[in-house]
């Protein structure tokens, strides 16, 4: 299909990306935190990735192309904003983050995402990691990326991705566990004149 | 190998990745049998890893590939097609 567009079909283009529009968006919207920019910078990620097309190179993923882009072009706007914001962090550094120790754990299960509240739980906690750990936990976590392709995406080392991913992991856990039970009701015992 | 509870922490994401080695991992499932602390952070964290992951917690927004395909369309009749990098 790359080769059609290079060609000239250009309508070919939009359906190349149709599967990674999604991807594109998350990738964005992760380091943004705002949607109309998140929108405007993967429509931005497109455009360039249409220009650049004689730049892909057939080892690689297109995906991993294209959410090497996005994350350029949302990096290049964290860094016009507020400079700090993309200050690199220590990896080497010890310092475990210590996780929420409760004994009262219950599962919550996938349908109470149909409720706002904790939906809105989740986002919260994900906009309140430091930047250099939420793009290691989109990558591998909601995009899927192996710990490889997250390396190479982020240019970072893997034993930094693993700690990465460690911390931004226990960090939720440690945010989210207390605030997921107390969302979330008891479920009602089925003999409750026990 | 005794492992403490501070241990087990540092090797949640390894557990649920299955990296650890045979011999930690059984070291781990040693501890997690009799700790309940320990036990319930493996579980919040695998069950806060699925729900964060699940497609409902960041939606698209409406009208998102429309204005995006409009958006690109524009930008392509402005742009010649590309063109392959001369290689060398």
């Amino acid at each position: 299909m790359i080769a059609k567009i290079m060609a000239g079909d250009r309508e070919s283009f939009h359906e190349l990306i149709r599967p990674y529009e999604r991807s594109v968006y998350l990738m964005a919207l992760s380091l943004l935190r705002n949607e109309a920019e998140a929108e405007d910078a993967a429509q931005e990620a497109f455009i360039k990735a249409y220009r650049n097309l004689g730049r892909f190179r057939a080892e690689s993923r297109f995906s991993t192309w294209l959410i090497a882009i996005v994350l350029n072009e949302a990096r290049g706007r964290l860094r016009n904003k507020r400079p700090a914001l993309t200050d690199s962090i220590d990896d080497t550094t010890e310092g475990s983050v210590t996780p929420a120790q409760l004994t009262d754990w219950r599962e919550i299960p996938s349908e109470s995402l149909e409720r706002q509240e904790i939906r809105s739980l989740i986002r919260t906690a994900l906009d309140a990691l430091p930047l250099p750990y939420r793009e290691v936990f989109v990558l591998r976590e909601i995009e899927e990326r192996n710990v490889k392709e997250t390396a190479e995406t982020l240019g970072i080392t893997i034993a930094s991705v693993k700690m990465r991913l460690h911390r931004a992991r226990m960090m939720l856990q440690k945010q989210l566990a207390p605030q997921l039970i107390s969302a979330e009701p008891k479920r009602r015992r089925r003999f409750p004149w026990f | 190998m005794v492992l403490n509870c501070r241990h087990v922490w540092d090797y949640i994401s390894g557990y649920l990745d299955d990296t650890l080695d045979s011999e930690t991992r059984a070291s781990v499932e040693e501890h997690l049998a009799h700790c309940e602390i320990c036990s319930a952070v493996l579980d919040s964290t695998r069950n806060i890893l699925i729900l964060t992951a699940d497609d409902r917690v960041f939606e698209l927004p409406i009208g998102f590939s429309e204005r995006l395909h409009a958006r690109l369309t524009e930008a392509m009749l402005e742009t010649p097609p590309p063109e392959p990098e001369p290689s060398g």
